[in-house]
């Protein structure tokens, strides 16, 4: 009889607990939500759309934010994509010494504190950028030349901050997580199936990209979205090398701002409105975050179903 | 009946544990081999030194001579890919590459050939013919392959196989994973192959052995104990292990 009591105790307590998370997350959504409801009342929708952001004159306008958020993001995935597939690649047919040491090494990039990240970012590879690589892409590459999508990439004015660097930094920050999922999802691949592969005369690059790939594409989105995840409310980081400009950005080198390094760098001196304004902008991450969560989660369970079939 | 593969003092090795004891075997030309024997003896590793699909694994390495029509395949000079376009191998379960079963049939043959897309559609029809499959995906072509029973999907896989024009087949266990009535498609159809294919196939059924093979190798404990016609070995064995293993006394 008190064993039991102890016992529905125990499952009552647990039960507290895992509802304080759901509890939590519903909180933040209220909280947000309350706290700038004066600017979605005065603005709407056009918060959303207005590049206006003046304090003074009390206008407030979140897409320059959300464009420096976007743009960091994909510049960070389409560098670390493909490096971390080939980093996953080779780990999984690594010898285990070699995947003990370099997946260790990998692993441990995950642990180092972003604003690490930061102030190496601001003393190396800002003047780095600064020096080397915008003149190069600029004017050994002249990727600003490129039909259309040009204007977007590049110009002849260097200082090395700008969401070019952001992108960077990110990139580098997001590499061992994605690296992890997919090490995870391509060793699930089963290894008659890669056998068949370079049995019927696939050669490695042939069996990477034409099997197993394709096999493990759900899992790799779901790591995708992951790293996504990861670099849509990333604030240190990014805030040392972007610039802080609250305009909006001409092209990939200009100076801008992300939602994270906006809210963190004007709260302390913000009131009225523009706390308001804040708190919009810190629903519109959440929503975002959110979304991306979600969507990583249901790629990730969906290829570890398919595996199961 | 000229000989298409032999093993000759065939050593094999996982690290420092031998597996395969100085096998000698002849295998015969557009004939069924039947390799039989408990699990662990080094029947799969025997198959799989015969396309070198153990080279993906390290510590594996192979010793002694395997000839393919007199010419040693475990040389470092012979041309991999070509070798295996030339000896096909079946799992013990469907391995459909993720693709559509079209472009799985279609797949070797776009690695080996330079075809047109008329020549392209020919082969992969004639290829799916030749597993008995055509008339049950003519109609899904397009479809993944991963959509088809179980059946079909090694159909689809020996399809596959054939397509690039092989003169040996490998087949591990190819009806392990399957139910009785897709085996006995699949056994139809390796006998109907064996007018075009020298097929090697490893079986842990020994009824089906008797059924479908026209020569049967006993390997115990990575020695090869006995080797011969299979109506010999099922009538009449020599050894008397090879006796109680086929009348189910161990293994």
């Amino acid at each position: 009889m008190k064993k039991s009591a102890i016992d529905n105790f125990f499952k009552w307590f647990c039960f507290f607990c895992a509802s304080l998370i759901g509890l939590l997350m519903l909180g933040f959504f209220i909280q947000l939500s309350l706290n700038s409801k004066q600017v979605w009342d005065i603005f709407g929708w056009r918060f959303l759309i207005s590049t206006e952001w003046d304090p003074v004159a009390e206008k407030f306008g979140a897409l320059p934010s959300i464009v420096g958020t976007l743009s960091t993001t994909l510049i960070a995935l389409i560098i670390a994509l493909p490096l971390a597939l080939a980093a996953a690649m080779f780990l999984v047919n690594a010898t285990p010494l070699i995947r003990s040491v370099l997946g260790h090494a990998i692993d441990l990039l995950a642990a180092i504190p972003s604003v690490i990240y930061g102030m190496w970012g601001l003393f190396v590879l800002v003047p780095f950028m600064q020096d080397k690589i915008q003149p190069f892409l600029a004017e050994s590459l002249k990727i600003q030349k490129i039909p259309v999508v040009g204007r977007f990439l590049a110009e002849d004015y260097y200082n090395g901050f700008g969401i070019l660097t952001g992108g960077l930094i990110l990139a580098i920050m997001i590499l061992p997580y994605i690296c992890a999922i997919l090490r995870d999802v391509l060793q699930m691949t089963p290894p008659m199936l890669r056998e068949a592969a370079y049995g019927v005369g696939c050669t490695r690059l042939e069996a990477g990209k034409d099997i197993v790939i394709p096999y493990a594409i759900r899992g790799i989105l779901g790591g995708v979205f992951v790293g996504l995840g990861r670099a849509l409310g990333e604030t240190m980081a990014v805030l040392f090398v972007i610039g802080n400009m609250m305009e909006m950005p001409q092209n990939a080198f200009s100076g801008s701002t992300t939602i994270a390094a906006t809210i963190a760098n004007s709260f302390p001196e913000a009131d009225g409105l523009q706390r308001s304004a804040l708190f919009a902008l810190g629903l519109l991450l959440l929503a975002m975050s959110l979304l991306i969560q979600i969507l990583a989660q249901s790629y990730l369970r969906a290829a570890t179903a398919h595996r199961g079939e | 009946m000229p000989l298409k593969l032999e093993a000759k003092n065939l050593n094999f090795f996982y690290g420092s544990e031998q597996v395969l004891f100085d096998n000698n075997l002849p295998v015969e030309e557009k004939k069924i081999t039947a390799v039989i024997g408990p699990s662990g003896c080094g029947k799969s590793t025997f198959l799989r030194v015969c396309n070198r699909i153990f080279e993906l694994y390290r510590n594996q390495r192979a010793e002694g001579e395997l000839l393919l029509d007199g010419v040693n395949v475990l040389l470092p000079e012979v041309d991999i890919l070509e070798l295996r376009r030339n000896v096909g191998m079946i799992f013990q379960k469907p391995t459909p590459f993720p693709m559509s079963v079209f472009d799985n049939v279609a797949y070797p043959l776009k690695l080996h050939f330079k075809l047109s897309r008329r020549e392209m559609f020919d082969r992969v029809e004639q290829a799916l013919r030749g597993a008995s499959l055509w008339d049950e995906v003519k109609d899904k072509l397009k479809t993944s392959g991963l959509e088809l029973s179980g059946g079909q999907q090694q159909r689809l896989c020996i399809a596959r196989a054939i397509a690039s024009e092989p003169e040996v087949l490998l087949m591990d266990e190819p009806t392990s994973a399957l139910d009785p009535l897709a085996t006995g498609k699949i056994e139809e159809l390796m006998v109907e192959l064996k007018k075009r294919f020298t097929i090697m196939v490893v079986t842990h059924n020994m009824q089906q052995a008797a059924r479908i093979s026209d020569a049967t190798a006993f390997f115990f404990k990575g020695v090869i104990i006995e080797h011969g016609a299979t109506n010999q070995i099922f009538t009449n064995p020599k050894n008397r292990k090879t006796e109680e293993y086929i009348t189910g006394r161990f293994g």
